[in-house]
């Protein structure tokens, strides 16, 4: 590796904190990303001279702070300078400011300016894009590919979204304990956003999309530094760890999605799934169950599994019980019953959904579902109208594919037993079924 | 002599890695490990501090998540290394460094040293072919 690319990565990982610090001192995003970026350019012609410092984000926090104060004194009859506390200290000296650092105030500078991606204003689209903007640093261009829009508009979505939020009330007092637990909880969903935008691409778009993945497994890390002894925290990034493990074994070389049943196992990423079984070890010790930790203790026993057959089900289903406690939803239902279907057969699986005929009276997933628990019990005319309407509600052409794949099988075992039937993989959000093979 | 080459880098920065800059390092790395096979007893590479736990002792041993120590720069590797003498061992460092920038290694003599055997299907999510 080179200096420059290990002088771009030590950057890339000083940022958050760096401009949440100088966010803190200036109270204004733009100035202090400003700072930063007047900052990384002396970095660059610094650290190649005379070797890159030992704590990269005081150096930045230090010449970005210095180099924005010089700006403000020269624009100073035009603008009002900051208040003096502000101020305070400019000497050129590294160590009292990394001394400063190493206080509680980073873990709040960072929180901060992650939570202020999350304002509720926001639809989820721009949040996730001002995160990448503002706590990753990537280019507009970047996040424009990751979401198939043009540069410009992108631009303009960001700008709107800073306007937006300029426009807010954000909080530079240090937090208390319940409004900091507040903002972990909204930042924890956004990083899981960011993750499922990269998650749920297409293989088409999967390559820059990848790239929102394996930043937010990145911020989880980096929540994780910040709040230790989370559990929900540790959770939050073992299941990102190990539902990204996967990402190489769920398309096949003509692009069409692959089952879990179906995916090449030896293709899962395996520093991946031994970090992520790492962290859910250590986060069950807690004993203080969540969401996040019990989605991933689902994908830990998948991991865990050497092949489809060896999938601990009643494991799975138990999971999906407690998580239905914890966050109540049809969906989190359907996806019980898949483990059910396998764990004690389909006729209890058809029963567990039954009640949800209403719920999920549009939704493609529960009529692939309920169809395929049919053809198991070989219920065959029930099955079919079950996959007819299905058909009508498929969101894609594989997704439609897949089920007329279904009905081919059903006509052509009309007389014999019913195969094991495809299914939905145990994923929170359903993925879609695969191009059913010839 | 048998000395502990104790790696340290901000995992921050190597963990913000691409997977290519992290192949080539890795690639670059097996390269000099190669060079020093006749004097390399076990290396390892460690998952990052999110996924250490301490173990405090005392009367209540105290169980805390996280690494021990809270530093710029965290232990992520290891090797064991019999080299002839510090020069020796200072010069296999300078040419890990060489293609891995950034941070420090501690060389730190070994006391004592017992060449335990583990299990055959003692395991970490990568383990070395020729190992």
């Amino acid at each position: 590796m080179t200096d420059l690319a290990w002088i771009d990565a030590a950057l890339t990982s000083a940022r958050p904190q760096a401009v949440g610090a100088l966010l803190r001192y200036f109270r204004d995003l733009d100035t202090a990303e400003e700072a930063y970026q007047e900052a990384c350019l002396r970095a660059l012609k610094n650290w190649p001279e005379k070797g890159p410092p030992r704590d990269a984000a005081s150096w930045l926090i230090m010449v970005g702070r210095n180099a924005a104060l010089d700006g403000v004194r020269r624009k100073s009859k035009l603008t009002e300078l900051p208040p003096e506390d502000m101020i305070s200290d400019t000497d050129d000296v590294e160590t009292p400011m990394a001394e400063r650092l190493d206080g509680a105030h980073y873990r709040d500078d960072i929180l901060r300016l992650m939570f202020i991606c999350c304002h509720p204003d926001l639809p989820a689209t721009q949040q996730i894009a001002l995160a990448l903007r503002i706590v990753s640093g990537l280019t507009v261009k970047q996040i424009a590919r990751a979401f198939l829009v043009g540069e410009a508009a992108m631009e303009q979505r960001i700008t709107r979204a800073k306007g937006r939020i300029a426009k807010g009330e954000t909080s530079f007092e240090t937090p208390g304990p319940a409004e900091r637990a507040e903002r972990l909880a909204a930042v924890m969903s956004m990083v899981y956003l960011v993750f499922n935008e990269g998650y749920s691409a297409g293989p088409n778009e999967a390559e820059p999309r990848a790239r929102l993945s394996e930043e937010a497994i990145r911020l989880g890390r980096l929540l994780q530094r910040l709040y230790q002894t989370e559990p929900e925290v540790m959770g939050l990034t073992a299941l990102m760890l190990l539902k990204h493990a996967r990402a190489a074994a769920r398309f096949d070389a003509d692009g069409a999605i692959v089952l879990l049943d179906d995916q090449d196992r030896s293709s899962w990423n395996r520093d991946m799934i031994g970090e992520g079984l790492a962290l859910i070890d250590k986060a069950m010790r807690h004993r203080r169950a969540g969401p996040y930790q019990i989605q991933a203790a689902i994908d830990a026993l998948h991991a865990r599994a050497a092949t489809p057959e060896d999938t601990d089900w009643a494991g799975i289903d138990a999971l999906y019980a407690a998580l239905e406690i914890l966050q109540p939803s049809p969906v989190v239902t359907l996806n019980r019953a898949v483990a059910v279907s396998k764990a004690r057969g389909p006729a209890e699986a058809l029963a567990m959904i039954e009640p949800l005929a209403n719920a999920l009276g549009g939704y493609f997933y529960f009529f692939g579902a309920r169809g395929a628990f049919l053809l198991q019990l070989g219920r065959h005319a029930e099955a079919r109208v079950a996959f007819d309407r299905a058909i009508t509600l498929a969101n894609t052409a594989a997704e439609a594919a897949h089920i007329r794949g279904q009905i081919d099988r059903l006509s052509a075992d009309a007389a014999g037993r019913a195969s094991a039937a495809d299914r939905n993989p145990a994923g929170r959000k359903p993925a879609a079924p695969r191009l059913s093979g010839s | 002599m048998l000395y502990a080459v104790l790696c340290y880098n901000s995992e921050e920065a190597v963990f913000s890695w691409t997977q290519e800059q992290d192949a080539k390092v890795m690639a670059d790395l097996a390269q000099v490990q190669q060079r020093w096979s006749a004097k390399l007893g076990p290396t390892a590479r460690l998952m990052p501090t999110t996924a250490a736990t301490t173990l405090r002792k005392g009367d209540t041993p105290l169980v805390i998540d996280g690494p021990f120590a809270e530093t710029k720069e965290q232990l992520l590797g290891f090797y064991l290394i019999n080299g002839d003498d510090l020069e020796d061992v200072l010069t296999f460092c300078k040419e890990l460094g060489a293609v891995n920038p950034g941070g420090a290694y501690e060389i730190r003599p070994l006391h004592y040293f017992a060449n335990g055997v583990l299990p055959a299907d003692a395991t970490a999510p990568r383990v070395s072919e020729s190992a």
